[in-house]
């Protein structure tokens, strides 16, 4: 590990790492702590033991979401008993599989001398093996001692070397090291505002942007030899991430999190009142646009303002029922797949993915469709415009019955006449009731309680009639490109750019906005740029 | 959101439980008993445990129509009300009370309760730390398996109002089948069993989570100022878990009271009243079995709707679910209230007499496991219809160990609403001398609804 100069000596006459100070004691290396996502946490069981272990269902919580995104509380969360209490049991369940006698051969890589006593020298193998993996950093000689002492221990105790083996495992999969992203750092001489990553905790910061998953072997390599640390070395450890099929999960992971995907956890769309809308349609929705996304970025390498428009997406019978569009069935090796690729017809009111069941649906009531959290979710995940909440003691409920307004535009010009609301308001109707034309379960309708729907409205100056048109002007929208941007940074890094760093994401995007917003060089260039890997000193005080 | 669950009996969740070294160990016949007044081990004079409970519910009661005339005992319950007429004497209602933001945004369903149950009011949605039943139970809290058990009636783990620590929630179980397999599964041991077997695999576990324990002084040596509490934060749950394997390791205290309840054929959850029901009866009984057989001190419920859940009580083709309601449903003329909302709050308040009359009805000697109660039951608004953050329907249940007197209808004209769950603490003998902070912060206690016995 490389060795830097002292921190005191750094920090001479710079008062403002005072509090980094207290915190950490007067040390070269500054750990922060980033909670793993219910994803990374499956992908990394999956990457180093195998696809065919079951990680169980919810067994890591989603955790808040901060200013936007769930990478962001990712860093303000804590574990709670609750939480560990299941962490462990799941720790057990994985450590049992990764021993069981069908797997032993694979993924344990030796034989003990005895089934029924300690055997160090194969602990230390296996545990040496899959410690740097799971931990994301070589262990330290102490460490794996450790490790097989809990082996040899447990070993003692029940008679059975792999026990012993699930136990060692199991502890470290409870570790804090593991169930927490450890970013390791130290001050950057060149400015003393910021702290670098070390070469590990900056292979795990690209393998979790890109893959959603922790560094393999060849990338640990690469830190270990510092190699990471130049740019030529992290150049062609970009590009073979970028490269990797394993880059569709970080595309996955993104954009579940950008769209507030969570949600489809607890989305509730009454099945008496829309009998299209069955269970299976849930899952269906949420994986049409993640598809369709995947595809559109990586496999055709489009732009991503153009998913804005895209006709082009992917329909299963469940989804096609409720679109109501005719599907041809793909046939493969003689049976029907699930997934058939599909192209909305020019001049249906299908396009882009402002019109799929996860943007429509997922922003409404189980009942009745809402325009105002359509125009508000729109705001705030495609612009990164932020809404608050209404105001408290605010009555509106006149102007919400349906009795007296027909429609939803009415209801809510009428909302727009109350003065507490209507600042809010303004925001978010105008541009939510150009989706007015899809109903709660994203049904299109052309009327509401035998009224016409009128879907026109206007952003910026620009007019629409449709939903579509609307897609057009957001398209064309400068905000889109800053906000997927922005975003990109706060997710890789886990936390808000500074006012610098602002600086360089707004040039970032106005480069992007004249060659392209593709995903590759949207990643490429974040993760080529040396503040994609430093932590604000700022961030490190303690803030209560 | 559906799910259904195969049947399932107590035979097939214990099976393989008895593997491992036999130790038995045969109970002394005289601690099998409780003392006359059933409050106490007969061999020890030790009281029962106390416990801690809080019950939320969703979108308040309509301003005007709930709040009784009269003050003290001598009140009549007003129709709105009506649910709780069983079970008036178990219980106290307070009302009058604010929740003040000090210039905050009023995050909707969200600021109203995170201020009853920390004290505070966070500047965003995300922001919440330690809540009252992790104050009142590592006070109150011996050596149990569970610190604490939390659960949500509409299919939403998100929906929890618990937490320790700086956003340390703890996530609810909404399946009774796994909340019965947690508690009543594999590593349950019973108190009144004969025989005690301890499992050598629990050993194991144990000294697996001790050694992580001990990795504590290194890394808090090293963490970040900022990142200080949370790291302090994980290894308190680390101990958390080494201490309900140390609680499966124990020959545990004989709890005459306690028996494994018995476990429905299947369940379906979400937020449709009737779903809804089931689930509630479900979790009431076993949380309060838990409580009865030694399992928790701890135990926090909701109906729908906390913390990061969002989701409200809902009908089979209704378009408007309650929450819709509340804001939409205009307000009837004659009645001066929303009638649709009158019928889903009486709906909870339903719920709250079942919950409540469940605990009564498990008999510890004289009394039962309520009179050792001490429930906090807490709503998001004062006028859900207007998101208001006045007059807040709050009720507390059961006597807490004799600590509350109960019957008693307390009014407290714009106090703050944080006066109740500081009546708690000092009921259960929390050493603070005030709760919460800015116009929240409150060292006034409830004294007419202290016994003598409060701490």
């Amino acid at each position: 590990m490389l060795r830097v100069l002292r921190w005191s000596v750094l920090v001479a006459g710079a008062g403002v790492w005072a509090g980094v100070l207290v915190g950490a004691q007067a040390m070269d290396t500054i750990y922060t702590y980033v909670r793993l996502s219910p994803t990374q946490y499956q992908h990394v069981i999956h990457d180093i033991f195998g696809r065919d272990i079951v990680v169980p269902a919810n067994a890591v919580e989603p955790g808040v979401r901060d200013r936007g995104l769930l990478a962001l509380g990712g860093r303000k969360l804590a574990l709670s008993g609750a939480e560990l209490e299941r962490y462990n049991l799941v720790a057990w369940q994985i450590a049992a599989q990764v021993v069981d006698p069908a797997r032993r051969a694979t993924l344990i890589g030796c034989t003990p001398a005895a089934a029924d006593a300690p055997d160090e020298a194969c602990a230390a193998g296996f545990l040496g093996r899959v410690g740097p993996l799971l931990l994301r950093r070589p262990l330290t000689d102490d460490e794996l001692r450790r490790y097989v002492d809990t082996a040899r221990a447990a070993t003692e105790a029940l008679d059975d070397f792999y026990a012993g083996l699930e136990a060692a495992l199991g502890r470290m999969l409870v570790a804090a090291d593991f169930l927490f992203r450890t970013e390791s750092s130290t001050p950057d001489p060149a400015a003393p505002e910021r702290l670098r990553l070390d070469a590990y905790s900056r292979a795990a910061r690209l393998s979790f942007l890109l893959w959603d998953s922790s560094p393999d072997a060849e990338l640990l390599a690469a830190a270990g030899s510092r190699a990471l640390m130049t740019e030529a070395g992290l150049r062609e450890q970009v590009d073979r991430l970028l490269a990797s099929p394993r880059l569709e999960r970080g595309v996955r992971a993104f954009f579940s999190d950008m769209y507030e995907f969570d949600k489809f956890e607890t989305l509730l769309i009454d099945s008496e009142t829309f009998p299209e809308f069955i269970p299976s349609v849930e899952a269906d929705a949420r994986e049409q646009t993640l598809r369709t996304i995947a595809d559109h970025l990586l496999n055709r390498n489009g732009d991503y303002r153009d998913l804005l428009v895209t006709r082009d997406t992917f329909l299963t019978p469940a989804l096609a029922a409720l679109y109501a569009v005719p599907l041809a069935r793909s046939q493969e090796l003689g049976g029907a797949v699930p997934w058939t690729p599909y192209r909305f017809p020019d001049g249906t009111p299908y396009m882009g993915v402002l019109s799929h069941v996860s943007f429509l649906s997922l922003h409404g009531h189980p009942g009745a469709s809402s325009p105002t959290l359509r125009g508000k979710a729109l705001r705030e995940k495609f612009l990164c415009q932020t809404i608050p909440p209404p105001p408290a003691d605010v009555d509106f409920s006149a102007i919400e019955d349906s009795s007296t307004h027909r429609t939803v535009r009415e209801r809510l010009d009428a909302h727009r006449t109350n003065r507490a609301c209507a600042s809010c308001h303004r925001m978010m109707d105008p541009i939510g009731l150009a989706f007015e034309g899809f109903d709660a379960a994203s049904r299109h309708r052309t009327t509401e309680n035998g009224a016409p729907i009128d879907t026109s409205g206007e952003l910026n100056g620009q007019t629409f009639t449709t939903a579509s048109e609307l897609a057009v002007i957001l398209r064309n929208e400068p905000a889109v490109t800053s906000c997927v941007v922005d975003r990109a940074f706060s997710y890789g890094t886990q936390r808000m750019p500074t006012k610098e760093e602002r600086g360089w994401l707004t040039a970032l995007a106005t480069d992007l906005r004249g060659s392209g917003v593709t995903w590759r060089a949207l990643m490429r260039r974040l993760a080529l740029e040396p503040d994609f890997h430093t932590i604000p000193a700022a961030d490190v005080r303690a803030e209560r | 959101m559906h799910l259904k669950i195969r049947k399932v009996d107590r035979r097939t969740v214990l099976r393989g439980v008895l593997q491992g070294t036999a130790v038995t160990v045969a109970l002394p016949l005289l601690d099998v008993f409780l003392d006359d007044k059933g409050t106490a081990y007969a061999s020890t004079g030790a009281p029962l445990a106390p416990c801690f409970g809080t019950w939320h519910w969703m979108l308040g009661l309509a301003p005007g129509f709930w709040e009784p005339t009269a003050v003290g005992a001598a009140y009549e319950l007003p129709p709105h009300l009506a649910p709780l007429q069983p079970i008036k004497s178990k219980i106290n209602i307070y009302s009058g009370m604010h929740v003040f933001l000090d210039g905050k945004v009023n995050q909707n369903h969200y600021s109203g309760a995170q201020a009853q149950m920390t004290g505070m009011v966070s500047k965003n949605g995300s922001d919440y730390t330690t809540s009252i039943d992790a104050i009142v139970g590592d006070h109150i809290g011996g050596r149990r398996r569970f610190r604490s058990l939390e659960v949500s009636c509409s299919g939403d783990r998100r929906s929890t109002w618990s937490s320790r620590g700086e956003n340390g929630m703890n996530p609810s179980e909404i399946s009774p089948l796994a909340l019965y397999t947690r508690i009543f599964g594999p590593d349950f041991v019973d108190p009144n069993s004969a025989t005690f077997t301890p499992d050598p695999k629990v050993m194991v576990r144990r000294s697996v989570l001790s050694a992580v324990a001990d990795e504590r002084r290194v890394l808090m040596d090293r963490v970040s100022a900022a990142d200080r509490a949370r790291l302090d934060q994980y290894f308190e749950s680390v101990r958390d878990i080494e201490q309900k394997f140390a609680a499966e390791l124990e020959r545990p205290a004989p709890l005459p009271s306690c028996t494994v309840p018995a476990l429905d054929e299947e369940e379906s959850l979400g937020t449709h009243v009737e779903q809804v029901r089931a689930t509630h009866r479900k979790f009431a009984t076993l949380l309060a079995y838990a409580m009865a057989c030694g399992q928790t001190q701890v135990i926090n419920l909701s109906i729908c709707g906390g913390g990061g859940g969002s989701n409200s009580l809902s009908s089979p083709g209704e378009r408007k679910v309650h929450h819709s309601l509340t804001h939409e449903e205009p307000l009837d003329p004659a009645l001066g209230y929303q009638p649709k909302c009158k019928e889903y709050a009486e709906i909870s308040m339903g719920f709250l007499t079942e919950f409540v009359q469940t605990l009564d009805g498990i008999r510890e000697g004289e009394g039962t496991l309520l009179d050792r109660t001490g429930l906090f039951v807490f709503t998001d608004h004062g006028d859900a219809r207007v998101h208001s953050m006045q007059r807040y329907p709050i009720f507390t249940a059961g006597s807490a160990g004799g600590r509350m007197k109960t019957g008693l209808h307390v009014k407290a004209e714009g106090d703050s609403a944080t006066r109740v769950g500081f009546t708690l603490q000092r009921a259960f003998g929390v050493p603070n001398s005030s709760w919460g902070t800015e116009s929240n912060e409150t060292s006034k206690p409830f004294s007419e609804v202290l016994t003598g016995l409060a701490g």
